[in-house]
């Protein structure tokens, strides 16, 4: 008795839990709302089944409970009853499937429109880059990180030039745009992971992986890795913020081409090295 | 029915199978032995005898203690995890020691504590008994197995105290931050961790083999391969994946190993640590991954195929009701082990491979748990009309019913490619994976020690300590992993060392960590009654009888219990049936052994196995 009620009411109380309990998801930025679809779709197939099966445990210990004078029902096998049970269940994984793998498909389909930025990560930080006018972002080289150089990128390549580098945790995109955001890592696995953006993707070093998001709300995020990374993984923290056009425009003034920092830094080594003399 | 199995009693009088006993009437017949009997080692003295034993009993319960002992080691690393996640205030760890703990944790409870008790446990004292036969096919081979595992349990502790301590990688060991600084032990930890594993997989193939070719060539006269209890499929099928799924585990150790101490570039690419351009070049830290999860998620169910096994005899004997659908629980055992090679990528649909492998394992991932909610309609349909005795193994197997369904419905939700993006690398994926093959599979070892326990020692183990410690096992873990799962939702990330409350989050995580730590630390406190009941019992419990649970398996038919060397006495048992024949029409008891043969049984309605 205690047994059959003990597994009706964790079933019970999971359900309270779920609806009650003010842990929940955050309100989404981003056009990823439809993987809260489709995690409620999961919820509610499997819940269904989560239910079902628990109650019916806890029916059969209270109903077929021992009894020296009774005996179990002789039953090895009942075709019908398992092929029809094998369907169900198939039937209710394809309905989980499909929708999952159609949203998927969006999501490793990035739309002609958008706009690339880099996000670059290291241990243990974040750093951005911008394609600049040209709308392309200058090739990279682990080989050109230096001091002058952070983020490595080949002297040589003229669409490097004119990439706005944004030496700062802190990233604005702009609302209703789709973005690509390119992924890459200078040192070990990484991920960039905004909760409310939905998406993730592990950044490796050696390849640029990515993924894209349309933001859909202004707001400001906190950014998470999501990989783990060393000892600092923890507080990898960045921020994401996002715009209305002109207060974008305002912030992507403010950043500065690699051109101009490459002169910036140097001017700095020289400064230095007169110091040095002295 | 009665008419037919007539008829089947007719037919099968036509052949006369053994010639050595005239008198036994044909119905009782049963095929010739194969093979010879087993030429035996008999030990001389108490060094043979306990320490490097051949005899297969004594391996299991030897490979059982060292496991359990060091999975006490995993148990105390958890309550110090959850104490800093609880009260990060108190400074109570460095995140340094925080990553090591974790790593060593996850480590230990999944290789060295589940697989070497299931297989190396569970696997040595039943197959032998259930099977029939008197001992492993190669018993000094058995005993190398056993203390292989000894030295690398010996090599992994010992990395605790070489500078820099064990490695803090995460008990996945991605490089490149597996051997690159930034990670605590990159240089000393992580050696002794893949040199332990290596020592792992070779005595893991010493074993494994003889539990293989035990199962394949020493079954007794009649023991046909569908008469074999659950729980022999169960370790038999896991035994396979292991031998396919370790060399992949093996071959990424040693790889790594050599590009930590010789420089080569298997997983490492051009890259700069901490400031410092290495001198590695053109390697794939992608490879390592596929590796480590070709033998990862084949290991899930290396754990989760004896747990299903050991179950089903469970909730059958204690029910007192013939297993389900015998035949389609042992498809599915084996369908579920060939799929588990096809699914491994499911755990890097975010880890930068091609994004298009998405599609494909998401739909072979959803496709396996066809042939594991079977399973779990077989377990469920066994209680249904039952005759339910709610001892102690009976609620260790509804407490994995419980658990597993939990745990393999959110399997559900990470295994759908869409669904995992914005859970994964989050503490909803901790939940599900410390349910499903943390809780769900530790109960059923919880179930069958209580019910395997007279076999070994020839007491019962107390059951009020038993019911203590089953309800706040079973409740406490619940309450610790249920609620877990939220926190995921909210999007914590797991492998942190401090999760403070961000802007993102809207309600308090932390208030929620501390309830959760709280139950950690009562649950593993309970476990300590449970070591106090398994030691004392020994000498203080009850006198089991012959049986105590009338099951009709092998290992409860042997002319003494607990069985002697040689488990058999003079002669080997011979088998009539499978050993779910309980509660059948007409019978005289409600359980019919596997040794009893058809001419004792006349009037009994049973179906022919």
């Amino acid at each position: 008795m205690i047994v059959a009620l003990s597994i009706f009411l964790i079933t019970v109380g999971s359900i309270a839990f779920h609806f009650w309990s003010p842990w929940w998801w955050t309100e989404v930025a981003s056009n990823w709302g439809n993987m809260d679809d489709t995690i409620l779709l999961t919820f509610w197939i499997t819940g269904a089944v989560f239910v079902a099966i628990l109650f019916f445990v806890a029916y059969c210990v209270w109903k077929f409970s021992y009894r020296k004078d009774r005996r179990a029902e002789y039953k090895p096998e009942d075709k019908k009853l398992e092929s029809r049970l094998t369907w169900a269940t198939a039937i209710g994984v394809a309905a989980l499937l499909a929708p999952g793998l159609v949203v998927w498909n969006q999501y490793v389909s990035v739309p002609e429109n958008a706009y690339k930025v880099e996000v670059f990560a290291y241990q243990w930080g974040w750093k951005y880059r911008l394609p600049g006018e040209d709308n392309i972002l200058g090739k990279t080289d682990i080989k050109y990180i230096n001091d002058e150089n952070p983020f490595g990128l080949i002297l040589e390549d003229p669409n490097g030039k004119d990439d706005l580098l944004v030496d700062a945790q802190e990233l604005h995109v702009l609302k209703d745009r789709p973005v690509k955001f390119e992924l890459r890592t200078i040192d070990v696995l990484h991920n960039f992971y905004v909760p409310q953006f939905r998406g993730k993707m592990d950044m490796v070093p050696g390849i640029v992986t990515y993924y894209w998001l349309t933001p859909t709300r202004v707001g400001d995020f906190e950014v998470l890795c999501a990989e783990y990374c060393g000892t600092g993984h923890y507080a990898m923290r960045g921020r994401v913020v996002v715009d209305e056009e002109k207060e974008y425009k305002k912030w992507e003034a403010k950043q500065i081409t690699f051109e101009k920092m490459l002169a910036k830094n140097r001017k700095n080594d020289n400064l230095q090295l007169v110091k040095k003399d002295k | 029915m009665s008419d037919e199995y007539e008829h089947k009693l007719e037919a099968k009088s036509d052949y006369t199978g053994d010639a050595s006993s005239v008198s036994t009437p044909d119905i009782d017949a049963v095929p010739d032995a194969e093979l010879p009997d087993q030429e035996l080692y008999h030990s001389h003295s108490w060094w043979t005898t306990y320490v490097f034993s051949q005899d297969a009993k004594y391996i299991g319960i030897q490979y059982a203690l060292t496991a359990i002992g060091t999975g006490l080691l995993g148990l105390v690393l958890s309550w110090l995890m959850r104490i800093q996640l609880a009260w990060p205030g108190l400074g109570w760890l460095e995140p340094s020691s925080y990553y090591q703990f974790v790593t060593m944790h996850g480590m230990i409870m999944v290789v060295y504590l589940l697989t070497a008790l299931f297989l190396g446990g569970f696997g040595n004292l039943l197959i032998p008994l259930m099977c029939g036969a008197r001992d492993m096919a190669f018993p000094y081979v058995n005993m190398l197995s056993y203390w292989a595992f000894v030295v690398a349990v010996v090599v992994l502790l010992a990395s605790f105290f070489v500078p820099g301590g064990p490695t803090g990688a995460g008990w996945t060991l991605y490089p490149p931050q597996a051997i690159t600084a930034g990670t605590p032990g990159y240089n000393g930890g992580i050696i002794l961790m893949l040199i332990s594993l290596i020592l792992f997989v070779a005595g893991f193939t010493m074993g494994g083999l003889n539990y293989i070719i035990t199962v394949l060539q020493l079954r007794a006269r009649g023991m046909t391969l569908m008469r074999l209890p659950l729980t022999i499929w169960g370790i038999f099928t896991a035994t396979v994946l292991a031998m396919f799924a370790f060399p992949a585990l093996l071959v990424g150790c040693l790889m790594m190993t050599l590009d930590s101490l010789l420089g080569t570039s298997f997983f490492m690419p051009a890259m700069v640590s901490l400031g410092e351009t290495l001198t590695h070049e053109g390697g794939s830290p992608i490879l390592f991954q596929h590796l480590f999860w070709f033998f990862g998620h084949p290991e899930v169910y290396i754990v989760a195929l004896p747990a299903f096994g050991i179950v089903s005899d469970l909730l059958s004997v204690h029910s007192r009701k013939t297993i389900f659908g015998y035949r389609m629980m042992v498809w599915a055992i084996v369908g579920i082990g060939a799929l588990s090679f096809f699914v491994w990528a499911h755990h890097m649909y975010v880890s930068g491979m091609n994004p298009w492998f998405g599609f494909f394992f998401a739909t072979t991932t959803l496709i396996i748990a066809v042939p594991t909610a079977i399973k779990v309609y077989n377990w469920i349909l066994t209680l249904w009309r039952g005759n339910i005795v709610l001892s102690l193994p009976m609620l260790f197997s509804l407490g994995f019913i419980v658990t597993f369904l939990n745990g393999g419905l959110t399997g559900l939700f990470l295994g759908n490619v869409t669904v995992d993006v914005p859970l994964s690398d989050t503490y909803f994926v901790v939940a599900h994976f410390h349910m499903v093959m943390g809780i769900a599979p530790i109960l059923v070892v919880f179930g069958a020690i209580y019910h395997w326990y007279p076999l070994v020692t020839g007491r019962m183990m107390n059951e009020t300590l038993g019911k203590v410690h089953f309800w706040i096992t079973f409740i406490g873990s619940y309450a610790i992993y249920f609620p877990m799962h939220y926190q995921g939702f909210v999007g914590v990330p797991r492998r942190y060392y401090e999760i403070y409350d961000s802007p993102y989050i809207d309600v308090s995580t932390l208030l929620l960590n501390k309830f959760i730590t709280i139950a950690v630390l009562i649950v593993g406190a309970a476990q300590l009654l449970f070591l106090y009941n398994l030691f004392a019992s020994a000498r203080l419990g009850k006198k089991a009888e012959k049986n105590p649970w009338k099951a009709n398996s092998l290992e409860w038919q042997t002319p003494q219990m607990p069985p002697e060397h040689g488990n058999w006495g003079k002669e080997l048992p011979k088998v009539y049936r499978w050993p779910y024949d309980f509660s059948v029409p007409g019978a005289k008891e409600d359980y019919i052994p596997q040794t009893q043969p058809p001419s004792e049984i006349i009037g009994a309605k049973v179906e022919k196995t």
